[in-house]
């Protein structure tokens, strides 16, 4: 490909426009509402070919979409792309190693603080940002706060992947709730009835990116402590956080057995095979349930119903959620191609069906999007529309950086959690342990 | 006359002058040792050396870093998840290898038999040796998945042994075993493949001879057997001790150090400190600290293979 002019890049954005309303057939014409905004003229580079790295799919219709908006661009541009999916937990593991040795995915969609620890070798994504965020009415608060780092923009929020109470409506019904409570309390009065009924919670406490990180956040967080204060002093071991593991630790008595080993999928196949009745997740099960070839199982997608996690005393939403960010790397051979196509793959024609497809598995950063058809006609789905608007970041209340990144990676706040619920240690000891090993990382 | 044509040719200015250096045997060592050479110290001594220099600095990912001294290990003096590694991975290395070395022999002596099939036989033993680890490592993560566990579903909903599902990796203990066998299964056929290669380089006089003079099978077992594939135990007992000491799929693959870190071997603590949680000093640190352990096991096999002189009927000495 040789190298675009101004105009040769708009072409490019009006064939993309006319190829996706062309695939969108009628359906998907939900109004997301869009400034005009011109195209950033970045010629694309002359023999230019991409290599792009993301998590694995947990809905299928997440790998199949982006391979077709992957495909599309290639279409567009002309510029070869070659997309790589990698598991949850390796996908860190991979992002390290390219940043080390300084080779690997021009593009590499990586976890939530991953950009925090790699600014120096990350290219700056401002102008890009800015562009995005002119045209779709701005990013939302926990897009800003995972893309930018003292002022630039280092890498771009994709989406995230939030956790949201999952439930067997029809259980919950039958031990005397309507729908799950919004307070501590009576969540956990309705978690024991449903262990009494037969039908137990489960949580993951293993070591699960996602399932448990998201959980065991929330239940500190909810309680009023938190990791570290706003200055980045270690504050893990407060009587806030104490309260949270004693609540955690009755909550763990209402769970099915093994939930210790759990990693990301076990509570999706537990909770679809009916053992269990409640679960915190993405909205991946009902995904699943509702796409499933098995009609007993999409009846099942029937009674699946989605609650927002409770409120603790603090008194505002503590959910935590899995942020994915598109980064580019100073490595990276064509970083205009690069930039075109985190900027395409962004884009409504491209981004909406996405989301519409994957109904919201991973939720939008840029605020327009609020706008689409996904969150109209299912109710359901409308619980996981906020995520990236109200959920709170990893390292709350403090900064993202290396040491919040590798408090999270050896999952210190999870093991504090586990430790504490399976009786390893007090309440205390684990808070007291978790104080520890954070205080290790933040020192260093 | 032929030595007077080489002499000639020796002195002779005519041979050229890459001939001659190829035929000085000095240079001719240096360079067919040199690719060999060139691969140990591209491909081991730098990476060792490179692990051991991480382990003093404070190094991290997307950062170099300086020297800090033995600062890494008095962190890790101090740091409980790591005394726990040890321990775990020296009771893995411990009942692992017995485990494998046990039922190695067992099966070994048994295929040393004739029996039908006896090649086919040899054949399929070697599948879990030769599947991929993290493929057979998938498989065991299902048997001892604690929703949908065949074991569990088997003792439970079909023969009514037990009321609740085991929880296989839930439970620290009951994970450690359940990784020990894996390792076990795994194992085996490497033990039981070389030592039956040991076992048929027995001379069957031997054993005519033993039975001429009334020998029991155990002693025959005893007194002709185990020392004739003595050297060949110590070299399997050796690599086997150093495979099982350094794994690392498994036990990653299965539990990833779960529960709450109960199982993490050294080699899976060094990762999960060095990689995901980018403190490249400290993973280094962890690493470097299973050199003494190995260093020793080697050191052990070199003493056990110097008893060989006793073994080929010299005098003990």
């Amino acid at each position: 490909m040789r190298g675009l002019t101004r105009r040769d890049t708009v072409k490019l954005g009006l064939g993309a426009l006319a190829a996706g309303s062309m695939l969108s057939s009628g359906t998907l014409r939900a109004a997301v509402p869009v400034k005009d905004v011109p195209i950033p003229d970045w010629p694309i580079e002359e023999g230019a070919t991409l290599r792009v790295l993301r998590p694995s799919k947990f809905v299928s219709a997440d790998e199949v979409w982006f391979r077709k908006n992957t495909e599309k661009f290639t279409e567009v541009t002309g510029v070869p792309v070659k997309l790589e999916f990698e598991s949850w937990e390796d996908l860190r593991p991979r992002t390290a190693v390219a940043a080390n040795v300084g080779s690997g995915p021009d593009v590499i969609v990586g976890w939530s603080d991953d950009p925090f620890q790699y600014v120096d070798s990350l290219r700056d994504l401002t102008d890009l940002a800015t562009y995005l965020g002119e045209k779709y009415g701005g990013w939302w608060p926990l897009a800003e706060r995972y893309g930018i780092k003292d002022g630039k923009w280092i890498s771009i929020p994709y989406g995230a992947a939030g956790g949201r109470v999952v439930y067997r409506k029809s259980w919950v019904n039958d031990v005397g709730y309507e729908e799950v409570p919004g307070d501590l309390d009576g969540f956990l009065d309705l978690c024991r009835k449903l262990k009494k009924a037969g039908h137990p919670a489960g949580l993951a406490l293993g070591n699960a990116v996602g399932d448990a990180n998201a959980w065991t956040h929330w239940l500190v967080w909810a309680h009023g402590g938190a990791m570290v204060d706003e200055e980045d002093n270690v504050i893990i071991n407060s009587k806030e956080t104490i309260e949270a593991l004693k609540y955690g630790k009755a909550l763990y008595e209402t769970f099915i057995p093994g939930t210790e080993s759990w990693l990301d999928a076990n509570n999706n196949k537990a909770f679809l095979s009916g053992q269990i009745g409640l679960t915190q997740n993405g909205i991946s099960i009902y995904f699943a349930a509702k796409n499933s070839e098995d009609p007993k199982v999409r009846e099942l997608a029937e009674d699946i119903y989605h609650a927002r996690m409770p409120i603790g005393p603090v008194g505002f939403p503590t959910e935590r959620s899995l942020v994915v960010n598109a980064m580019i790397f100073d490595y990276a051979p064509y970083p205009n191609a690069a930039k075109h196509y985190i900027r395409f793959m962004m884009e409504k024609e491209q981004y909406d069906p996405f989301l519409i497809n994957c109904i919201g598995y991973w939720n939008h950063p840029l605020v327009a999007y609020d706008e689409s058809e996904v969150w109209k006609t299912d109710p359901k789905v409308t619980v996981y529309q906020h995520i990236m608007k109200d959920s709170l970041w990893d390292s709350y209340k403090g900064s993202l950086g290396p040491a919040s990144q590798a408090v999270l990676a050896d999952f210190v706040m999870v093991q504090m959690v586990a430790a504490a619920c399976i009786g390893q240690a007090t309440p205390e000891e684990a808070a007291a342990e978790a104080e520890r090993r954070a205080r290790r990382y933040y020192k260093t | 006359m032929a030595a007077r044509s080489e002499r000639v040719e020796w002195g002779g200015g005519g041979v050229h002058w890459l001939a001659r250096l190829f035929d000085y045997k000095p240079f001719l060592i240096f360079m067919c040792l040199l690719p060999a050479v060139g691969l140990l110290v591209v491909f081991l001594t730098y990476p060792l050396g490179l692990g051991i220099w991480l382990a003093f600095t404070d190094a991290r990912i997307g950062r170099g870093g300086e020297f800090v001294g033995l600062f890494n290990y008095e962190l890790l003096f101090t740091d409980r998840i790591f005394w726990m590694s040890v321990g775990n991975t020296i009771l893995y290395t411990v009942v692992a290898t017995a485990g494998k070395f046990i039922l190695g022999l067992w099966l070994a002596l048994l295929l040393n038999r004739h029996l039908p099939f006896k090649s086919f036989l040899r054949a399929i033993i070697l599948v879990p040796w030769i599947v991929p680890t993290v493929l057979s490592a998938i498989a065991f993560w299902w048997m001892y998945d604690a929703q949908f566990s065949v074991i569990s579903y088997v003792l439970v909903d079909v023969l009514g042994w037990r009321d609740t599902y085991i929880n296989f990796l839930g439970d620290a203990w009951n994970a450690r075993w359940s990784l020990i066998a894996a390792n076990i299964w795994r194992g085996i056929p490497f033990v039981a493949i070389s030592l039956l290669a040991g076992l048929q380089t027995i001379s069957p006089s031997l054993y005519e001879a033993a039975l001429l003079d009334g020998a029991t099978p155990w002693q025959r077992f005893r007194y002709i057997t185990f020392p004739m594939i003595l050297p060949i135990l110590a070299v399997v007992l050796t690599f086997s001790v150093l495979f099982t000491f350094t794994d690392f799929q498994l036990v990653y693959a299965i539990t990833r150090g779960g529960p709450v870190n109960a199982t993490h071997l050294m080699a899976t603590l060094a990762f999960q400190r060095a990689i995901p949680g980018g403190q490249l000093g400290e993973g280094s640190a962890i690493a470097v600290a299973m050199i003494p352990f190995l260093v020793f096991a080697t050191v052990f096999s070199y003493f056990a293979l110097a008893r060989r002189k006793w073994q080929q009927g010299e005098s003990n000495e």
